[in-house]
């Protein structure tokens, strides 16, 4: 097992530096000259000039990207060109609120979803599933800004329950954190729920046609254990996968949903880099979310190696 | 063969199945898919079921254990008696209790019967704590102690290997420990060598044999192969289309046959005929629980079926009756008296 997730490690390496090459280039085929914006808009062409030397942009596309990954290996992911933060700082800002966030929907999915598709998964073919497959059929379908629009109309605005929109850190008041995650935590939580009860489902219900499960009856083991332990470790890697697709997704930040509800994460930084074109923004987000999807793709393999005793060896 | 295998009655049984019906929801309604079945088990004795794919083998053993799936399945009818305990009838976690501790059953695919997931010995264990609610170290020691006896090699480090580590002998081998770890009173065995080829068939037929003589396990071997039967069995019970057609001591079964669909199965059995071997098989197929012919099922593919085999006896309403001819042999044969059936060569 050691040696299988030193070896998954290990790979992740040079795809992280293929990946930071690939997003460097991409953002500098942006359109439009940062250093046109940055000098301002009484700017002589000498003073544009300056300023593209000063930003390193006349360098070639190699020293320049030399230049960054450098930095980025240093933790230093070049500084905003619009604000006096750095990227990292900004993102390090940013991020502990995503997290919590992600944290908080992957929560509400996995409360709902594992008991709603042990029920599916047992009763296939009636009424519970049926119940179960239409719910997730629209969850699915259903678009998560509108699904926090009318959370926000049902909940906050008809009812004084919940804030309509807002984010108060954690250290100023957990109950206030804790309170303004409520509402996007169920918005973005439904929908990932839909897609892992969906999953759970399908991969429970096949399992519980194998063989193995017949003999832990036959061996008198209890109803809910050969479900739970017996099922459930089998039936687990396609939902982890699943999953760990969806973290990955809400970290790299939720742009619509923090934006519905105000909550200043990953998200809502990266639409304003893009907006303003504020190109190591843009960059150094993407490679974090980047490192990040591969990051969690590293704990889902690993975790396939806790469930799939095969997989260790291969 | 034991003492206890001359008749019928000589002790009292510890499995006795008394004319089970079970019927399976199909679109045009219930087929009768096991249609009368009558068995039983003696202690350390060893009852074949032999028929044809799909004449009613698994759906019997399977309702002995409550292991039916339902829906589709329903037991219509009879009983199933574990010594003076009825089986049918009982609530999910009585039959719980049961299971795995006085009846165990091991299965056809040794390939696929353990949960991959879980190292063998976990899984043996997990079975000997559900049953004598003993400490986790107990129930680790009984498990390598069942493998020990089973006869896998070096097995306190075996019981730490998943079962994609062993082979298809090794995991039959393991599925044996699995079932005989609490010491069950019967064990069903549902065509446990017939995914293994010849000589770990006979080996895992010889771990049989000795676990049954050493735990005094009243055994059901279930098999196509009447081949298997002889070797391991007392009596056996020939099944046909849902029906038991013939029963008969193991000797009387082989070398006297009562009833064609032996006579016939025995025919298909392989022939050593100068080196070479010849597989003969029944000609025709058997018929489907939705479409089974009047009179005698087995009438059109009978080679001395008579005109007068296709319509119902007065004692029978949808068939022939199954009749003994002495206390231990019976056939479903409106011609036995007639007939001199040829036993195996
Ligand atoms: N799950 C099921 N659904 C519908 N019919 C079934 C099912 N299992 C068994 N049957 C029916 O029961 C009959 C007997 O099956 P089975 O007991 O498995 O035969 P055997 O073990 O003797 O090969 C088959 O002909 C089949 O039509
Ligand atoms: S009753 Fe007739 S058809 Fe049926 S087995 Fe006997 S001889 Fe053959
Ligand atoms: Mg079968």
């Amino acid at each position: 097992m050691i040696t299988y997730a030193l070896r998954r490690i290990a790979m992740i390496i040079p795809l992280i530096i293929m990946v930071s090459f690939g997003v460097y280039a991409l953002v500098l085929m942006i359109p439009g000259d940062p250093a046109i914006t940055i000098a301002g808009e009484n700017a002589t062409e000498e003073q544009i000039q300056a300023t593209r030397e000063r930003l390193g942009l006349t360098d070639s596309f190699f020293v320049q990207y030399w230049n960054w990954i450098s930095g980025a290996v240093r933790g230093d992911l070049g500084q905003s060109l619009f604000s006096s933060q750095t990227v990292t700082g900004a993102i390090l800002d940013r991020f502990p609120v995503t997290l919590a966030l992600t944290a908080a929907a992957v929560t509400v999915a996995l409360l709902i979803a594992v008991p709603a598709g042990i029920i599916a998964a047992l009763h296939r073919g009636r009424w519970p599933d049926r119940a179960v497959t239409l719910l997730t059929s629209i969850g699915i379908s259903m678009p998560s800004f509108w699904l926090g629009i009318l959370l926000v109309m049902v909940l906050a605005l008809a009812t004084p329950i919940f804030p309509a929109v807002g984010y108060t850190p954690l250290s100023e008041s957990v109950l206030g954190w804790a309170h303004n995650l409520v509402l996007p935590a169920f918005t973005l939580g439904l929908a990932v729920c839909a897609e892992i009860t969906r999953q759970l489902r399908g991969s429970l219900s096949d399992v519980l046609h194998q063989d193995y499960i017949r003999t832990a009856r036959a061996a008198g083991l209890r109803g809910r254990i050969v479900v739970v332990k017996h099922g459930m470790k089998n039936a687990a890697v396609p939902v982890v996968t699943v999953l760990g697709f969806q973290v990955g997704f809400l970290l790299g930040g939720s742009v619509v949903v923090e934006r519905v509800f105000g909550i200043p994460g990953l998200g809502d930084l990266a639409i304003r880099a893009v907006l303003e074109r504020d190109i190591p923004m843009i960059q150094g987000i993407v490679v974090v979310s980047a490192a990040i999807v591969m990051l969690v793709n590293l704990v889902v393999d690993l975790s396939y190696g806790y469930l799939n005793p095969k997989v260790r060896q291969s | 063969m034991t003492a206890m295998s001359v008749a019928p009655g000589t002790e009292a049984p510890v499995l006795e199945v008394t004319d089970l019906r079970v019927q399976f929801a199909t679109d045009r309604g219930w087929a009768t898919v096991v249609d009368g079945v009558s068995f039983s088990v003696g202690r350390a004795e060893t009852v074949g079921v032999v028929g044809e794919s799909g004449s009613g083998k698994t759906v019997t053993s399977l309702a002995v254990l409550g292991l039916l799936p339902s829906p589709p399945a329903r037991v219509v009818g009879g009983s199933i008696r574990l010594g003076d305990t009825e089986l049918l009838g009982l609530r999910r976690r009585e039959l719980e209790e049961i299971r795995g501790d006085e009846v165990a059953m091991i299965f056809q695919e040794p390939m696929t019967s353990l949960n991959p997931a879980f190292p063998v010995g976990d899984q043996i264990a997990e079975v000997f704590r559900r049953h004598r609610r003993c400490s986790r170290s107990r129930a680790r020691a009984r498990a390598v102690e069942m493998l020990g006896k089973v006869g896998i090699p070096d097995a306190a480090r075996r019981a730490r290997a998943y079962p994609h580590e062993f082979s298809g002998g090794m995991r039959q081998r393991a599925m044996i420990a699995l079932a005989m770890c609490c010491d069950p009173r019967v064990l069903l065995a549902d065509e446990p060598t017939t995914a293994l080829d010849g000589t770990i068939q006979a080996q895992i037929l010889d771990l049989m044999r000795s676990m049954r003589d050493e735990f005094d396990t009243a055994i059901v071997f279930v098999t196509h192969d009447l081949g298997v039967v002889a070797d391991i069995c007392d009596r056996a019970v020939v099944m046909y289309a849902g029906q038991v057609v013939e029963k008969a001591p193991i000797d009387d079964l082989y070398y006297h046959p009562r009833h064609p669909y032996t006579e016939a199965l025995l025919g298909a059995l392989p022939q050593l005929d100068g080196g070479t071997e010849v597989l003969a098989t029944i000609p025709g197929t058997a018929p489907t629980p939705g479409a089974l012919p009047a009179g005698c099922r087995f009438h059109p593919r009978c080679a001395h079926a008579r005109p007068e085999c296709a319509h119902p006896t007065e004692s029978a309403a949808d068939g022939v009756a199954l009749r003994w001819l002495s206390d231990s042999v019976a056939s479903r044969c409106v011609r036995v008296d007639e007939l001199r059936l040829r036993g195996a060569r």
